[in-house]
């Protein structure tokens, strides 16, 4: 199990918890192991196409995973995971 | 999920002189408080690559800090704010394709300069679209607050 720290706006769906444990060899597998527990983050991490979204950046420890084997980086019991909004927006062209 | 925001004078001054300080580009900031009423703003810089007339992007290291800094008052992180130049302070369809869940997202208005309407929502669930909130302006954003802005 590896440690999976959680933003503000994901809380409410993990029991107000900031952190959780999950389970899994890799980034992916661990998110997916995330989104089975707590269901209501699917809609906010994936699109429907099941990628990642653009806005939702996953870090081992302090790297971010598109600098690493993106979702296939393999994880540690003792790694911690954080997913980090990018908050983007902006007026219509 | 709360769709009502109350902020003070001071906070309310502080987004429209940051929507100025910027103009003609987007300006953006985190807001802090508890309970639904912000009781300091995070200046941030803008680091879209798209262009910043008309994007704001904060990057991850920007809100890292954000976060840490509302642990810091013993408070939560509420969401963001961030300036339309010369553009409604309606969400776009960029706006909904980035949103984030319980957060609230407070849009100003800028138009030629002069900060305007003042505007907040909420993404649905869904992400179907946004929700408008409504937002109250007390005398003071917080009884504890000793400063409301950081830049």
């Amino acid at each position: 199990m590896a440690k999976i720290l959680i933003p503000t706006p994901l809380r409410p769906y993990t029991d107000k918890q900031d952190a959780v444990d999950a389970a899994g060899a890799t980034v992916g597998e661990l998110l997916a192991d995330l989104t089975r527990k707590h269901s209501g983050l699917k809609a906010h991490l994936y699109n429907d196409q099941g990628k990642l979204r653009s806005f939702v950046n996953v870090y081992v420890n302090d790297e971010d995973i598109r600098y690493l084997q993106k979702e296939q980086t393999p994880v540690n019991p003792s790694d911690t995971i954080s997913i980090i909004p990018s908050v983007a927006g902006g007026a219509s062209r | 999920m709360s769709s009502q925001l109350t902020i003070g004078w001071r906070v309310d001054e502080a987004i429209r002189a940051h929507g100025h300080e910027t103009y003609p580009h987007e300006c953006c900031g985190a807001l802090i408080g508890r309970d639904g009423v912000v009781a300091e703003i995070l200046a941030l810089p803008n680091t879209t690559e798209e262009g910043p007339r008309r994007r704001f992007l904060v990057r991850p290291s920007d809100y890292r800090e954000a976060e840490r800094r509302a642990t810091e008052l013993g408070a939560e992180l509420l969401g963001f704010y961030h300036s339309h130049p010369d553009h409604p302070a309606r969400p776009s369809q960029y706006d909904l394709d980035h949103a984030w869940p319980n957060f609230a997202y407070i849009i100003v208005a800028v138009a030629a300069g002069v900060a305007g309407d003042m505007t907040v929502w909420f993404l649905k669930d869904d992400r179907s679209s946004f929700e408008e909130g409504s937002l109250h302006h007390g005398e003071n954003s917080h009884p504890d607050t000793a400063q409301a802005v950081h830049r």
